[in-house]
């Protein structure tokens, strides 16, 4: 280990793996390590001895699950919507050779006490109780006019900036109800709360227009999702390092973040041993998270705490025509809260369990001091719960930019239902890391004949 | 017809033991003293002719590395239908640190691999540590293939890779992914993200055309 790195990488999420990913195809010489035996960290799909190990330390799986290989439970429950940012890297990295990926097969949105699939078709829209008959006519007038926006044709405008006028502005103009709102915002926008209401519209547009274009793309829903679990992500892209040339030490307690005397970073020890390099990027459990500061820099805080409860179920979600997967929104509205509340179902058509299991993930973020309280809405959609683990996890951000010391830290895994906070997170850091923007290059290296 | 089957075949053993080597052989017919690790290539492909009427295509993952420090991950062992494991005749150490991939293969791969154990360096019987009767015995008991090779001059090369060829199910479903052989093109159940068009419902259908 006495050889000195460009980059050394922290921890085995999916940010660090395609961090990792990136800068070993750019040519640098990373080393990347993880303190758990296995990859993925926060991001992690651990098999049912895993999950036991990490939830219930005193107790074995039941057999009665089956067989523990058949398990890949998302630590993180997200989605990859069809053509977001996180699907450009994937096909533009070629990781895609190691991944095969299947349609979710609905989503979902919870309003006034019972769920309803976001239309994914014109038909379907027709037949969708969301909304009453002439409220339909209203919403088709707001849609189509998103679909017929261009920036340079101002007749395709009809008085709106999108830039200056706020989203209320433009809901008004169409006359939309708040629970059309709440809709559009929440199950199409995905925001997890209100507060985008009040901002200049063209986020929300590029929003809609994400989730819309995604739903087009393959069908019935907008999310696209990699068999055997998320946690395949960021083993392939840790295999893209690997392949030019990154170094890879799973199992490996990491002892100390060694700096100079004017706190810059120096290396990395790690059993006794110390090894260099001119930058580290690591997730925020690798930066004192959590721990109390004894005399040390505090490198990270706390800004919020998400609560993710890991439902084992054995049979579809009531009222989803047996969906093998899905999303259900419940708006914040509709259940007197600030948050959202998101469901993300899988099951064994996408190889996570075994069969007849379905594993639900209900989460939130957390507003009051009883947040197991606060998922119950979703909680009780899902019918009888067979096993149910529960978890509360802080949010970190890091406290500086890392230009001055040359310490990158990520970011946590936030409660939002996809990745393209993560994406921006990867872009976010590389920018700091590199200097420059993050460009997508094509490599012209394919599999060999 | 004629039809092609595609397997994906894992290599596995300690550093330094010829794998890459191995492989460039059968795949280009190439060898190189001083090679470097892989860089670069995700997998390579190479087709065995079994008969006129069938041909077997490997997709050969090398381990860019990621064994030295006990940090292949789980998806290299996926879905993988054979393996080649691979030890060096001049140095014990190597076919004991095979026995433990067996092992681990045993524990993470499909039940129904193919392993294959390959004594590498053939050329150099001189500085020979490990015998043919011990490499042998083991895989007899253990139930695999074994041969010797030399990634240097070619020999075994070719007759061992034909002889995995030869071993595959080539009866099992082409649907089925885990275990089975499946047909070569666009045969991908699911979504596949190069595609630029939307058409949802072709997605699932296997193409032989």
């Amino acid at each position: 280990m006495d050889e000195e790195y460009d980059v050394i990488v922290l921890g085995t999420g999916l940010t660090e793996c395609i961090l990792s990913g990136l800068l070993s195809v750019e040519g640098k010489k990373v080393l990347h390590m993880d303190r758990n035996d296995y990859y993925g960290g926060d991001s992690a799909s651990l098999n049912l001895t895993q999950l036991y190990r990490k939830f219930r330390p005193d107790q074995s799986p039941p057999t009665e699950l089956g067989r523990d290989r058949d398990y890949a439970v998302d630590l993180i429950p997200k989605f990859i919507i069809a053509t977001g940012e996180l699907t450009k890297i994937l096909v533009h990295t070629d990781v895609t050779r190691y991944l095969e990926f299947k349609q979710i097969a609905g989503s979902f949105v919870y309003r006034d006490g019972k769920i309803s699939k976001v239309p994914s078709t014109e038909m379907e829209a027709v037949k969708s109780p969301l909304m009453g008959l002439f409220e339909k006519r209203r919403a088709k007038k707001f849609f189509e006019f998103l679909q017929g926006w261009k920036d340079e044709d101002p007749t395709t405008h009809q008085g709106i900036n999108l830039d200056r006028d706020s989203m209320k502005t433009v809901y008004e103009k169409f006359g939309l109800e708040p629970g059309t709102q709440d809709f559009i915002g929440h199950a199409m926008a995905l925001y997890l709360d209100d507060d985008y209401i009040t901002k200049p519209a063209r986020p929300t547009y590029d929003r809609i227009i994400l989730y819309t274009a995604s739903m087009a793309r393959y069908g019935k829903s907008p999310y696209i999702y990699p068999l055997y679990g998320l946690g395949e992500l960021p083993q392939s892209f840790a295999r893209l390092s690997a392949i030019y040339g990154g170094t890879y030490m799973l199992d490996k307690q990491i002892d100390e973040i060694v700096t100079d005397a004017d706190g810059n970073f120096v290396g990395v020890t790690s059993g006794g041993e110390t090894v260099k390099a001119k930058q580290v990027i690591g997730d925020p459990s690798y930066f004192g998270a959590g721990k109390s500061i004894d005399g040390g820099k505090m490198r990270v805080v706390e800004d919020g705490k998400v609560v993710r409860a890991i439902c084992l179920l054995k049979h579809p979600i009531p009222g989803t025509e047996d969906s093998d997967s899905l999303q259900i929104i419940i708006p914040q509205n509709q259940v007197n809260r600030r948050n959202d509340i998101y469901i993300a179902m899988v099951s064994s058509t996408h190889n996570v369990c075994a069969k007849d299991v379905y594993v639900a993930i209900v989460s939130t973020i957390v507003e009051t001091d009883k947040p197991e309280l606060e998922i119950a809405p979703g909680l009780n959609l899902l019918g009888p719960i067979h096993e149910k683990f529960v978890s509360i996890e802080p949010l970190y951000t890091p406290t500086t930019s890392g230009k001055s010391d040359n310490i990158f830290i990520t970011r946590s895994y936030d409660a939002t239902s996809h990745f393209e906070t993560v994406v921006e997170d990867v872009q976010d850091v590389w920018k700091r890391v590199v200097g420059k923007d993050l460009v997508l290059k094509k490599r012209d290296l394919e599999v060999q004949e | 017809m004629s039809k092609q089957y595609q397997f994906k075949l894992v290599l596995l053993g300690e550093s330094a033991v010829g794998k890459s080597s191995l492989v460039l052989r059968f795949v280009k017919d190439q060898f190189d003293d001083y090679r470097e690790s892989t860089i670069g290539a995700a997998f390579l492909t190479q087709t065995v002719t079994l008969d006129d009427q069938t041909t077997v295509k490997f997709e050969i993952w090398d381990t860019a590395g990621q064994e030295r420090y006990k940090s292949l991950a789980p998806m290299y062992y996926r879905n993988a239908n054979c393996a080649v494991v691979v030890y060096d005749i001049t140095q014990t150490a190597s076919l004991e640190k095979a026995r433990t991939w067996i092992r681990e293969l045993q524990r993470q791969a499909d039940p129904s691999i193919v392993i294959a154990l390959c004594g590498n360096k053939s050329d150099l019987s001189a500085r020979r540590q490990v015998t043919e009767e011990e490499a042998k015995k083991y895989a007899e008991e253990e139930g695999l293939m074994w041969a010797e090779t030399s990634a240097k001059s070619g020999e075994g090369v070719t007759e061992i890779f034909t002889a995995i060829a030869k071993k595959l199910p080539l009866t099992a479903p082409p649907s089925t992914r885990a275990g089975g052989a499946r047909p070569a093109t666009g045969a991908r159940t699911g979504v596949d993200l190069n595609k630029q068009s939307t058409n949802a419902q072709g997605q699932n259908e296997a193409c032989n055309c």
